[in-house]
């Protein structure tokens, strides 16, 4: 029997190997865009720019300046 | 019988019998699966605040494999008595394409990443909601009641009846009374719409030993129930019409479809046996087709309305 011989159960195989496939990736996506939608719907993000400014600062010490 | 033939006798038997994608879809109960996103997605929609699309698809998506999970559950459970009924047999773990392991297996992974990720989309309240859903119909119903008493279809109906208080919960993050009464909406409707299938579609339960209302009390007193249940129905679906959820559309959709049922089911409960049988059963056959119209109106006459709302 040729090693190449393709049998029904290979397309099976195929299929079901295809569909996990086709899974993992869709849960990849839906984590993606989960992530985006959910920064998006956060406060402002600020990075740290190692200068002092008013946002940074507890309240107390920026009502006392 | 030499060793090759033996070892071509196993190839075949495992060849036929291998699992395909689809197999595995089929434990999920996609026919299900389709009534679990219509309600969730309307509990989702009129609920007070709304959620970004994507959250909402998010919340959708999971509370869908959740039901697929407890599906799965549940085929993993009772494929002793699916092999037995002729509806059943051909479901994957019966049918011997999926070994019952790998369906409790998938069960319980589902079960996990759906629940974990829908507190994770959404709010814990919601993601305990779909937890305590999962159970309730895996372990509470099929492992506990479906093989214990005829009332297993009203029990069994309540895991149907959690999507749009979930959906609700989702977006507000509690539960509140519009949501349990789309919840008691479901609930009351399952026992007459299951049990009008029941009286046409003389099923093989009783081989399964499964206790079925139509064979431990009689046919005459399912037709009592499905009345009893009908009549308990109504004001819960007028109830819904009188909170925020609802407006005109659904008061009139509910005054009218409720109308129509209670007629339905009354025209049942005088029939008998005889003349049901004399017709084909048509008057049976014609309310459970209409239950399906029911709720699909109901939760339909919902949406317009938050839509009315918005524009």
């Amino acid at each position: 029997m040729p090693l190449a011989e393709t049998h029904e159960i290979h397309k099976r195989r195929f299929g079901r190997n295809f569909g996990t496939a086709l899974c993992l990736v869709g849960f990849c996506a839906v984590v993606f865009g989960l992530t985006i939608a959910k920064v998006r719907e956060g406060s402002l993000l600020e990075a740290h720019d190692h200068q002092p400014r008013a946002s940074a600062l507890p309240i107390s010490e920026e009502l006392s300046q | 019988m030499s060793d090759y033939t033996a070892q071509t006798a196993t190839e075949t038997r495992t060849a036929e019998s291998e699992a395909g994608f689809g197999d595995y879809l089929a434990l999920l109960k996609p026919r299900v699966m389709s009534l679990v996103v219509f309600t969730a997605l309307v509990g989702l929609l009129v609920a007070p605040g709304g959620v970004s699309p994507m959250i909402g698809f998010t919340a959708i998506l999971f509370i869908a494999l959740g039901a697929g999970a407890s599906g799965a559950l549940n085929m993993w459970y009772d494929a002793d008595i699916d092999a037995v009924m002729k509806r059943t047999a051909k479901r994957p773990v019966p049918a011997g394409k999926v070994p019952a392991g790998e369906a409790l297996t998938l069960g319980l992974w589902l079960s996990a990443i759906s629940v974990i990720m829908l507190g994770l989309a959404t709010n814990w309240v919601a993601a305990s909601l779909l937890a305590f859903t999962i159970f309730f119909y895996a372990v509470v119903y099929t492992m506990w009641l479906k093989r214990a008493t005829p009332q297993n279809i009203v029990i069994g109906g309540a895991a149907g009846a959690f999507p749009p208080v979930i959906g609700w919960a989702a977006v507000t993050g509690d539960v509140s009374i519009a949501s349990v009464l789309m919840f008691g909406l479901i609930f009351m409707w399952t026992p007459p719409h299951f049990w009008a299938l029941a009286l046409f579609m003389k099923s093989d339960y009783h081989k399964a030993d499964v206790p079925m209302l139509t064979v431990t009390h009689g046919r005459a007193e399912t037709r009592k129930q499905i009345l009893i249940y009908t009549v308990l129905l109504v004001p819960v679906a007028l109830g819904l019409a009188f909170t925020a959820v609802a407006g005109p559309v659904y008061l009139a959709a509910a005054v009218v479809l409720n109308a129509i049922f209670l007629k339905g089911a009354w025209d049942i409960w005088r029939r008998d046996e005889e003349a049901a049988e004399a017709d084909g059963y048509l008057v049976e056959k014609k309310v459970f087709k209409f239950s399906l119209l029911y709720l699909f109106l109901h939760f339909g006459a919902l949406l317009v309305d938050a839509i009315w709302r918005l524009i």
